[in-house]
């Protein structure tokens, strides 16, 4: 495992006050959190602060990791010393407030090997029992994806606790059935599929969906949006139109005098939703074919000539 | 290190909890989902807590308060306004993406 900078990744001095620490989390976790956070990594970012942060505020841990010697660098192959007891030996009655305060799921192999206190000792004392950490997944789908509802096949790692009370990581690997009419951003509960419990159920894994930019249709909520080149006689004039929709290509009547920028909604052609389904506005956007021949430059002056038209005549320039 | 192929279909029907249920979800006690409704950061379809049905969304504001109180230090107060403000900027957000792809380009 590597090992991990905590003082470097707070910013702060290894000869730094409680308080320093306690004010250097404080500023990084309003910066990286994943709710609020508008930088890149934030969460990955946010979760190294968090780790950080668990360690050094407490007086003991920090004591223990700071024994470690300050000659190891960031990212560097690790071994804890092999006389390392810390955590091994405490009482259980403070083990018991720490060990529900950290979420085991979330900390990297550094921290857990060298704080872990779980043990299967525990099981049995005095019926202890702890429901297993949530997870937090995000899953990419296309936008046909979310109309359809589709299966899709996913791996994670899960920190799980064996026999002999060792955290370890395992791969496994989940089939979902993700509905049709999904939204952007919405959460699918997996219960029972976070981290193992310790005498206790396991905890839920929550998914969260993320429909990928398409490049024709744009999503707003359960509303898509497309815009439709026209040319200009079949503004002027009027047309039916094929316009692909995610059900399937529909006829469009594109009425006469028809202009640029309008908005013409297909009602229900949007994502599928109870109890109304969305819409689907096609955004008219007229083309202009350019005038290549002097027989089309001819074309166009004479138009200007039969229809005078001054779209700006109302400025006062 | 272990594989494990597991075969998982969401039951969607599972889009209503109970007040047990969502604190059982949450690990929190009824006392502190009666503060969030105090605060107007939830609100439960229902009469009486046995009557109380709380939908997916719901849950999902309880839980970004949780971690708005642990990571960030916020009181319910604050917690209610960062809800709000967090919608508001999402909507936006997808009108900007809107805008910039029709109109910006």
């Amino acid at each position: 495992m590597q090992y991990k900078d905590y003082y470097a990744i707070l910013g702060v001095e290894r000869k730094a006050s409680q308080d320093d620490i306690k004010h250097a989390y404080r500023r990084l976790a309003r910066k990286y959190h994943p709710d609020v956070s508008k930088e890149k990594n934030a969460e990955e970012q946010f979760k190294n602060v968090q780790e950080a942060y668990e360690v050094l505020k407490d007086a003991e841990k920090r004591a223990a990791y700071d024994q470690l010697g300050n000659q190891w660098k960031a990212g560097q192959e690790f071994r804890p010393p092999p006389d390392w007891q810390h955590g091994r030996t405490r009482s259980y009655s403070s083990d018991q407030a720490d060990f529900a305060e950290s979420d085991l799921g979330g900390f990297s192999d550094f921290f857990t090997h060298l704080f872990n206190r779980a043990g299967s000792s525990r099981e049995g004392f005095q019926g202890f029992k702890q429901r297993g950490s949530d997870q937090r997944a995000k899953i990419q789908i296309s936008l046909e994806e979310a109309f359809h509802g589709a299966t899709k096949t996913f791996q994670m790692q899960m920190p799980e606790i064996d026999a002999s009370g060792q955290m370890h990581a395992t791969l496994r690997t989940i089939k979902v059935t993700i509905p049709a009419g999904v939204t952007q951003g919405q959460q699918l509960r997996l219960t029972g599929q976070g981290g193992a419990g310790i005498g206790g159920p396991a905890g839920d894994l929550y998914l969260e969906i993320d429909i990928q930019a398409h490049p024709r249709f744009s999503l707003q909520n359960k509303d898509i949006f497309m815009t439709l080149p026209i040319t200009p006689w079949e503004s002027a004039l009027g047309a039916q139109i094929k316009v692909p929709t995610l059900g399937g290509a529909i006829e469009l009547k594109v009425s006469p005098g028809s202009h640029a920028g309008q908005k013409l909604r297909l009602k229900g052609r949007g994502m599928p939703s109870k109890p109304i389904s969305g819409d689907q506005y096609v955004i008219l956007q007229i083309e202009t074919p350019p005038a290549h021949s002097e027989e089309q430059r001819k074309f166009y002056e004479n138009m200007a000539h039969v229809m005078p038209f001054n779209p700006r005549k109302d400025w006062m320039i | 290190m272990g594989n494990k192929e597991v075969m998982i279909v969401v039951n969607y029907t599972e889009n209503a909890f109970s007040l047990d249920e969502l604190c059982e979800a949450c690990q929190i006690s009824p006392n502190f989902i009666g503060d969030l409704i105090e605060y107007e950061i939830i609100c439960p379809e229902g009469e009486t807590p046995e009557e109380w049905v709380f939908d997916m969304i719901q849950l999902q504001r309880v839980k970004t308060v949780l971690r708005l109180q642990h990571d960030l230090e916020v009181n319910l107060a604050g917690a209610a306004v960062v809800l709000d403000l967090m919608d508001e900027l999402e909507r936006l957000r997808a009108k900007a993406e809107l805008l910039e792809r029709y109109i910006l380009k």
